[in-house]
C-alpha cells in the first residue's frame, strides 16, 4: 500500500501539539509558573482548547478555499488535541483548583453561567470525541457521523461565549476567536446552499419547450 | 597484467532506490522537526501569558532586606508574608497592562518624584503638596496586613505608610465632608495602558469619611522595607485591608473630600459585579464565581474567606445595621 503524502505531517502536529501541554507540566513541577500557577494553567489549557478547536474547524473550510488535501487528515487530530486540552482544563478547575470540594463544583457549574457553558462545551466533546475513530464513522454511517458531529460548532461557540464572560474588561481575545469562527462557519454555510441549489437544478426534470 | 584499481564490490553500492529513500527520509525528518517545532511554538505564542517568576529582572532588587524586629503591632498579622518576588511580579495594574505580570514589566516608565498631590473639596486648609514634604509629615509604621483580590486570591504584605485619617485630620474636614475620593495619575506617556479605554482613566477610587478615618486605612508609601516599587502603586498607594483589593488606588494625585458619594472606576465599569462598599464578603458571591474561598498566592488549596477578610472584630461596627447583600 502506498503510504498517503507527506508521512511526517501528523506525527509533527502530535508532537506540537503536545509541547504546551508537556512545557507547562514541568514549568509547574519546578514551580516555574508564577505566583499563581494554578491560575496560568487554567488559563492556557483553556486557551489552547478554544484555539486547537477553531483549527480542527478550519481544516475543511481551508481545504474548499485552497483545495489542498492536507487539511483533512490533521482534522480528527486537531480535534482531538482540543478535546485534550478541554479535558486537561477542567480537570486542573476541578483536582488543582477546588481541590475536588463536590459540592463547590455542582453550584458552580449550575449557578454561575460563566462555568456552565464551559462545562457544557467539554460534555459536547465527549461523544465527538469517542465516535471520532473510523470504525464510529462507518458503524454510524456518514450522514448521522456529520450530523453528530456538527456539534463541534455549537461547542466552539460555547467556548467562545466561555471566555468572553471569563475576562473582566477587555474583549479584544475572545472576539477574535469569535470572528473567525463565524467566518469558518459562514464559509460552511455558503458551500452547503451552493451544494444544495447545485442539487435540486440538476433534479430539475427537463421540460420540452 | 592491468593496475586493479580498488573497486566497490557491486554489494557494497547503495542501490538507487535506497538511495532516494534515504534522502527522502532526511527530507521527512527536517519536514517533521520543522513542523512540530511551529506548531509548539506558534500554539505557545497564542496561549502562553508569562506572570511572574520567569520575567525581565525586577524593577527593584529582591533578596533579604535584613530583618528588623519589632514587637508585633495590634493591627498586625502574624500569617507568613508573600515573596516579594511573587508580591512584586503579579499585579493588576490596567495602567500597564491587562496581565498581572505586565505592571512589573512596564511600570518603569512611571516617574514616582517629583510628585505632587492635591488635597482639596471640602477641607478647611486645601492643599497642594510635594510628595517628599508630605511624607515627612508622618512618622513611617510597618503593617502586615492582609490583601484580599475580586479575584479570589489573596497575599500578606508588610506596607510602609501612615494612617490616613492623620492626613485628613491635618487638612481638617469641613461639616460637609462625607467621603473622600482618590484619583490615579492620567498621563499616558508615563502610563502606557491608559493609551486604551479598557477603562474610564484615571482610575477613581472612595470612602465613606468614617472608613477613611478607621485606623486600619493607610497610605502606604512602602513594602518590605523598601520604597514601593512602581507596579505596586508608586509614590503613594491607599491600603484598606478589609475591602477587595481594587479599592486600594495606586499613584494618587488628588484626594478629595466631598459630601456625595464619590464614582468608582470599576463600579462604573460594572455595576453589577463591583459595588461601592466591596468589603470582603464570602457570602456575597461574584456573579462569576464563589467569593467563599481563596487561593493564598505561594499556596496550592483554597482557604476560606473569612468576613472583611478577617477584621471584622475592627470593623464591622462600621456597618452596623446596613444590608451588607445590597451594599456589596
Amino acid at each position: 500500500m502506498a503510504s498517503p503524502p507527506h508521512p511526517w505531517l501528523k506525527p509533527a502536529v502530535l508532537v506540537g501539539g503536545l509541547h504546551p501541554l508537556a512545557s507547562m507540566a514541568l514549568a509547574f513541577a519546578w514551580g516555574a509558573l508564577g505566583a499563581n500557577p494554578i491560575e496560568r494553567v487554567l488559563n492556557q489549557t483553556g486557551l489552547l482548547a478554544l484555539i486547537l478547536l477553531v483549527a480542527s474547524l478550519a481544516c475543511t473550510p481551508l481545504k474548499g478555499v485552497s483545495g489542498w488535501t492536507w487539511p483533512i487528515r490533521l482534522r480528527k487530530l486537531l480535534g482531538l488535541l482540543g478535546f485534550t486540552y478541554a479535558s486537561a482544563h477542567f480537570f486542573t478547575y476541578v483536582v488543582l483548583d477546588q481541590g475536588l470540594a463536590l459540592g463547590v463544583i455542582l453550584e458552580d457549574i449550575a449557578k454561575r453561567p460563566f462555568i456552565t457553558v464551559g462545562f457544557l462545551a467539554l460534555v459536547l466533546l465527549v461523544p465527538l470525541a469517542v465516535t471520532s475513530t473510523n470504525r464510529m464513522v462507518r458503524r454510524m454511517g456518514f450522514p448521522a457521523w456529520q450530523r453528530l458531529h456538527r456539534l463541534a460548532y455549537v461547542a466552539a461557540s460555547l467556548g467562545v461565549v466561555h471566555f468572553v464572560w471569563r475576562v473582566k474588561k477587555d474583549l479584544t481575545e475572545p472576539l477574535v476567536y469569535g470572528g473567525v469562527l463565524a467566518l469558518l462557519f459562514a464559509i460552511r454555510v455558503a458551500e452547503a446552499l451552493r451544494k444544495r441549489r447545485a442539487r435540486s437544478s440538476a433534479q430539475v426534470p427537463a421540460r420540452p419547450v | 597484467m592491468r593496475l586493479k584499481l580498488p573497486e566497490p564490490q557491486g554489494s557494497e553500492i547503495t542501490s538507487e532506490s535506497l538511495y532516494l529513500r534515504r534522502r527522502e527520509f532526511i527530507k521527512s525528518a527536517a519536514l517533521f522537526t520543522g513542523t512540530a517545532a511551529a506548531v509548539g511554538a506558534g500554539l505557545q505564542l497564542l496561549s502562553n501569558r508569562p506572570t511572574g517568576g520567569d520575567g525581565p529582572p525586577l524593577l527593584a532588587t529582591p533578596g533579604d532586606a535584613p530583618k528588623v524586629v519589632r514587637p508585633r503591632g495590634p493591627y498586625d498579622t502574624d500569617e507568613r508574608a508573600t515573596s516579594y518576588e511573587d508580591a512584586t511580579t503579579y499585579n493588576n495594574f490596567y495602567e500597564f497592562g491587562l496581565d498581572k505580570g505586565e505592571p512589573a514589566e512596564n511600570a518603569h516608565t512611571l516617574k514616582p518624584r517629583p510628585w505632587t498631590v492635591v488635597i482639596d473639596g471640602e477641607v478647611h486648609k486645601p492643599q497642594r503638596v510635594d510628595m517628599d514634604t508630605l511624607q515627612s509629615w508622618f512618622p513611617l509604621e510597618e503593617r502586615v496586613y492582609r490583601m484580599r483580590c475580586v479575584e479570589a486570591w489573596s497575599m500578606v504584605i508588610p506596607w510602609l505608610g501612615f494612617p490616613l485619617a492623620g492626613l485628613l485630620r491635618r487638612v481638617e474636614p469641613t461639616g460637609k465632608a462625607k467621603y473622600v475620593s482618590f484619583t490615579t495619575l492620567k498621563d499616558p506617556a508615563q502610563m502606557p495602558g491608559q493609551k486604551y479605554p479598557v477603562l474610564d482613566w484615571p482610575y477613581v477610587e472612595g470612602l465613606r469619611l468614617d472608613e477613611a478615618l478607621h485606623p486600619l486605612t493607610m497610605m502606604a508609601v512602602g513594602m518590605y522595607g523598601r520604597v514601593l516599587p512602581n507596579q505596586n502603586g508608586a509614590p503613594l498607594r491607599l491600603v484598606v485591608p478589609w475591602k477587595y483589593g481594587f479599592k486600594g488606588i495606586k499613584s494618587i494625585v488628588r484626594i478629595s473630600l466631598t459630601e456625595k458619594q464619590p464614582p468608582t472606576t470599576w463600579n462604573q465599569a460594572n455595576s453589577r459585579e463591583y459595588g461601592f462598599y466591596a468589603n470582603v464578603n464570602p457570602e456575597v458571591a461574584h456573579p462569576r464565581w464563589s467569593q467563599a474561598s481563596e487561593r493564598r498566592i505561594g499556596e496550592l488549596r483554597r482557604r476560606p474567606t473569612l468576613p472583611f477578610n478577617g477584621y471584622a472584630e475592627q470593623v464591622a461596627e462600621l456597618y452596623k445595621g446596613m444590608d451588607l447583600r445590597g451594599n456589596f
